[in-house]
């Protein structure tokens, strides 16, 4: 019986010591393999809401900067490519996650021609997940095209 | 078989403990990517000044770090801007709120790195250093002069050194011993009386005073401290030696500075500040006249005469970006307050615009329970900590203090 209760100690021991791998084994394929956080659409070109305008941007800095005021030009078009000269645009946006707008208020500067216009005034306060909307009125109709960006 | 099984056993132990170990110290590419954008080596140099074109004149500079400590500049002759920004205290003065001939409303800020704001105040109502540095020479709680006053004893006392940077001075034989268009009633009532020209070369000497006390403070750029030890032996992925190791504490404290405590939201980048304005709940002073933060700051640094865009500046409008694209809607600022930088902040109780708490450990009960605004709307969320996440925190603020704790 003695023996009995030792061997029986021992492989009480095992099972916790193998339980304690599986669960480090585990953990560890988790931390290897969670997938990451879904998607978001980040591409710097897109279609406004209502499908009247092709919108893209780019920046003064690459990559974008935080903490630093710097320019966009934002160049529209129709969906079929021809631009779009006569459109006063509006910038706004934040940060989704944590409820507040931006720190500035951009203000488009210029329209350079092409369908291109120069925003002047974007400043990003912290790096995360923003959502930068731009609003356009032109010929088409009233539009409003929204980036992701991932800072 | 037993020796065998024995062997399995402390193998399989001592992979776990390695395991745990790694986890415990192991740092992602997330958290090396943000523990770098704090450190002092992501700090650039110090920003332009183009409102100030003295701004980095060395005899400006050493004439400012004089006008400093003058107490000249002041109305009883025993204030100068050292008695609230103490230099050995940080440039602070460890009071709930400043006091000159009187107590102010807000808390003295520290001046280490100040060069790198965008607003200066709690409440950013002045966009330049230079700007800044006027305010409180005519404020009665606090250096309680005037202008026409500052300006006779810049001629009396230091005219020389004066004109060798400005240029000399205008011609004030005229003008009212005690004038400001800010004063008490006698003081506005003889600023009325001078003449624009008068008004004008008044107005260009005491903005000159600003220039020169803005270079002098430009000079004050934050120290390396044991974070930024730490960070570099991160970045350089070295091991951490001496006093830029972490003791777990420490590590965890950092953990959730960067994670789950949410305190990145405001206080990022190398100075801990994103430099603008948040409402975060804290209550009012008793007794205190009603304070809307940076809704009021929005209105005085557009009408102030020394702002970017003013007759004083050195700047072209162009270059006033801060002011150009301001963000204007008052009801979304409403008690909101400028992120204050943490470099140094475990020695500078105690906290917020006011003063009103008094330790680290009361700030993160603050944060913790987020207690709604007084008015406007707080922006945090509380977060629950546990007795060794508070104590992580804490420990870790400590290694931000520009004081090493221990030099072995």
């Amino acid at each position: 019986m003695p023996f009995q209760d030792k061997t029986g100690s021992r492989r009480f021991v095992l099972a916790s010591v193998g339980l304690l791998m599986a669960v480090a084994a585990i953990y560890a394929a988790y931390r290897l393999f969670t997938p990451p956080a879904p998607e978001i659409d980040v591409a710097y070109n897109t279609v406004s809401r209502d499908g009247f305008y092709q919108v893209m941007f780019e920046t003064e800095a690459q990559p974008i900067p935080v903490h630093e005021t710097h320019d966009w030009v934002v160049t529209i078009t129709t969906p079929d490519g021809t631009p779009v000269n006569d459109a006063s645009i509006s910038i706004d946006g934040g940060m989704p996650a944590h409820g507040h707008g931006l720190p500035t208020e951009p203000q488009m500067a210029e329209a350079l021609g092409d369908g291109q216009y120069r925003v002047e005034g974007m400043r990003f306060n912290m790096g995360g997940h923003w959502e930068i909307r731009i609003g356009i009125s032109a010929d088409p109709g009233l539009d409003e095209a929204v980036f992701n960006l991932d800072l | 078989m037993k020796a065998a099984r024995r062997h399995v056993a402390i193998g399989a132990l001592c992979g776990f403990l390695a395991l745990s170990a790694c986890d415990a110290t192991a740092l992602s590419e997330d958290e090396k990517a943000k523990i770098a954008s704090l450190s002092i080596d992501a700090l650039g140099p110090v920003p332009p000044a183009p409102g100030n074109r003295f701004a980095d004149d060395p005899r400006a500079a050493d004439f400012g770090r004089l006008l400093f400590f003058d107490e000249g500049l002041s109305e009883s002759g025993t204030i100068s801007c050292a008695t609230c920004h103490i230099p050995d205290q940080q440039f602070q003065d460890g009071r709930p709120r400043g006091f000159g001939t009187d107590e102010t409303d807000r808390r003295t800020m520290p001046l280490e790195g100040a060069a790198w704001n965008i607003w200066q105040f709690w409440d950013g109502r002045r966009d330049s250093l230079w700007a800044q540095a006027l305010t409180p020479l005519e404020d009665l709680r606090e250096h309680a002069g005037n202008r026409t006053a500052h300006v006779r004893y810049i001629a009396e006392a230091h005219a020389d050194s004066y004109a060798e940077i400005f240029g000399a001075l205008p011609d004030i034989s005229g003008i009212p011993e005690n004038a400001s268009p800010v004063g008490g009633e006698t003081e506005r009532a003889n600023w009325d009386a001078m003449t624009p020209t008068q008004k004008d070369g008044v107005n260009r000497v005491f903005a000159n005073i600003g220039k020169a006390i803005a270079a002098f403070e430009r000079t004050l750029i934050p120290t390396e401290t044991r974070f930024d030890r730490f960070a570099r032996a991160v970045a350089a992925g070295s091991e951490q030696t001496g006093d830029a190791a972490f003791s777990d504490l420490e590590l965890e404290g950092l953990r959730l500075f960067i994670g789950k405590a949410n305190c990145l939201e405001c206080h990022n980048g190398p100075r801990f500040t994103d430099d603008h304005f948040h409402n975060t709940g804290v209550p009012p002073v008793a007794g205190l006249p009603e304070d809307l933060g940076r809704a009021a700051g929005i209105v005085a640094v557009q009408s102030d005469p020394f702002n970017c865009l003013g007759r004083y500046s050195d700047a072209m409008p162009d270059a006033c970006d801060a002011l150009r694209f301001m963000k204007r809607d008052a009801t979304a600022m409403e008690r909101a307050y400028k992120t204050p930088s943490l470099r140094g902040v475990a020695g500078r109780p105690p906290y917020m615009h006011a003063g009103q708490i008094a330790t680290l450990e009361a700030v993160i009960d603050h944060y913790s329970s987020a207690p709604a605004a007084a008015s406007g709307q707080s922006e945090i969320r509380g977060v629950v900590f546990t007795d060794r996440g508070r104590q992580a925190l804490i420990a870790f603020l400590n290694t931000l203090d520009t004081t090493p704790v221990s030099d072995p």
